[in-house]
């Protein structure tokens, strides 16, 4: 039986944590992405036709979402989780009886559910710089929350994985940040030489963007569906990776 | 190392443990020991003995290698989620997060465990513990002191039937430590079981009810801390003289006696449990040879004497 208690405990406990730390929580990359908006939206947009028939600013709007979704997932559960590794704390999560569902539930349930928020508000935010169209509305939520959860748990393995603060962040610089940017976030696939769209295809982010963008405009550069499949797969092969470090307790326990 | 226990009904039962770390270090070999309701087991033993990997290994932070442990009849994998709902544990080093108050510690220690918010029994268990002045302080303007009783607060937060003590008292002052062994005793009488570990063998001799030691990963010897003396402690009589000799008179070979003391005292060890003590026999010798005696004293060998000659002088 699961102890709600605990993951109540746990997921509280971060968000108070990210409560008292607004600033670096909420506000600064909700400037981030705004700069963006300024930048690409429109000091450089305003120089750009439309993309599939929706203005340049527009179109960029859940590209940037997703920027800002993934770093912050990523970073939400990647210091969640390894702060109290590095400060020793984690002995009483390790010593508590509780499994890691109640773990999970704690840990990646409080970063993505920052990290909705967040885009939430950036979403929120974009309305006052372009004029905003979400075609189907529960389908955004579904990959708003799916992105927020799977890319939450890749944090937490980052989280575990790493052994000092300079591996924490090398993922999300060297790997995370290109995916993203390389993604399609400012332009869709088919604006790239046919190489570097077969390339792209291995992108997991490429499906992201895709099928969060087609719930606004109806614009994608893959089927909604197999980006849905992809997003699910890509949970479920986190998902698989955290339950087997807890059963072997690979850098939490010897 | 099997030792004999008549407990049947232990609160912790260890059976055959052993620990091998990734490295190739063996921790652990073949422990075997049973812990009683209510007591307080004090594990002596140097640096790097084992202690905190057997508590470790007990509390679930450590994967055993080999062997099993119950908790209440419980076992400490299929079961863990019962048994470590019964088990505190203060860990040796001071891990708390700093910027946390005392308060918003102790209330998130109590729900990883799972118990519903308590707020009468956690202001008790500050005030008993000398915190409720400081429960909206910061963990980190705390002093060393505070801290260790912070982390003996989140340890206690849930109730536990059992608490681990790593080291309580290490690196801290007298005035502090005596202040330990007080909350120690004091929970005993509460009724919780307490296994505490420690460098200092006079913690051992003032608190504990029994007495372990843990030696390159073997456990070598439990037992009841007089029964302890007793089965390997070595009583002497020393016996003073008013005129120093050059050498154990000949007529005194018999004894095995040790001249020390510049040749004014004469040590005779003997064991107090023998039908024949030999010291009736001893005096009426050395009152035969014509020595003058000063004084007569006997002596019992302290926890220190046997954990030295258990496990050597490291």
């Amino acid at each position: 039986m699961i102890n709600t208690q605990a993951a109540k405990t746990i997921y509280k406990y971060e968000m108070l944590r990210a409560w008292n730390t607004i600033m670096q929580s909420f506000v600064s990359p909700i400037i981030s992405t705004v700069l963006y908006f300024v930048v690409f939206g429109s000091a450089i947009g305003s120089r750009i036709e439309t993309v599939e028939g929706v203005s340049y600013g527009a179109f960029i709007v859940p590209g940037l979402v997703m920027l800002a979704l993934l770093t912050q997932s990523v970073a939400n559960a990647s210091f969640g989780i390894y702060f109290p590794r590095f400060t020793g704390t984690i002995y009483e999560v390790l010593s508590a009886p509780i499994s890691f569902v109640e773990i999970l539930l704690g840990y990646v349930g409080a970063a993505a559910t920052k990290s909705f928020i967040i885009g939430m508000i950036i979403l929120a935010t974009s309305g006052f710089f372009v004029d905003l169209n979400i075609s189907h509305p529960f389908w955004m939520l579904g990959f708003l929350v799916l992105t927020c959860i799977s890319f939450s748990l890749l944090g937490f393995i980052i989280g575990l994985w790493a052994d000092n603060f300079e591996k924490l962040q090398l993922i999300p610089m060297l790997v995370i940040t290109p995916l993203v940017f390389l993604g399609g976030s400012f332009y869709t696939i088919d604006m790239l030489p046919p190489a570097w769209q077969t390339v792209s295809l291995f992108n997991p982010v490429v499906y992201l963007v895709s099928g969060f963008r087609w719930s606004f405009y109806e614009v994608a550069d893959v089927g909604v569906g197999i980006s849905l499949l992809m997003v699910l797969l890509f949970t479920a092969i986190c998902l698989a990776i955290i339950w087997w470090i807890f059963k072997t307790g690979y850098r939490l326990k010897q | 190392m099997n030792l004999p226990d008549m407990d049947t009904n232990p609160i912790i039962s260890v059976e055959a443990l052993s620990k091998v770390y990734g490295n190739g270090h063996r921790a652990l070999t073949d422990i075997t020991l049973n812990i009683h309701t209510g007591e307080i087991l004090a594990l002596l033993g140097p640096n790097g003995a084992g202690k905190t990997t057997l508590i470790s290994t007990i509390c679930g932070i450590v994967n055993p290698s080999e062997g099993s442990v119950k908790v209440s009849g419980y076992d400490i994998e299929q079961d863990y989620r019962i048994t470590r709902a019964m088990i505190g544990l203060v860990p040796q080093e001071l891990t708390l997060p700093s910027f946390d108050t005392v308060w918003h510690t102790v209330c998130f220690s109590r729900g990883l465990f799972g118990k519903e918010p308590d707020p009468a029994y956690l202001e008790q268990l500050l005030r008993d513990l000398s915190l409720w002045e400081k429960k909206d302080s910061a963990i980190r303007t705390l002093s060393g002191g505070m801290k260790r009783r912070v982390l003996i607060a989140k340890a206690l937060s849930h109730q536990p039937l059992v608490l681990f003590l790593d080291e309580p008292t290490a690196g801290v002052d007298v005035e502090l430590r005596k202040g330990m062994w007080n909350l120690v005793t004091g929970l005993k009488k509460l009724g919780v079981t307490i296994i505490l570990t420690t460098h200092y063998i006079e913690e051992a001799e003032a608190i504990a009810d029994r007495v372990g030691v843990i030696h390159k990963s073997e456990l070598l010897v439990i037992d009841d801390k007089q029964a302890l003396k007793h089965k390997l402690g070595k009583r002497q009589m020393t016996i003073e003289l008013e005129q120093p000799i050059a050498s154990v008179p000949h007529s005194l070979s018999g004894w095995s006696l040790e001249l020390s003391g510049e040749g004014r005292q004469l040590v005779y060890t003997y064991d107090s449990h023998s039908e024949h003590t030999g010291i009736s026999g001893l005096l009426d010798a050395v009152n035969s040879t014509g020595l003058l005696l000063k004084d007569v004293s006997t002596s019992q060998s302290s926890l220190e004497d046997i954990f030295i000659s258990l496990v050597g002088t490291e």
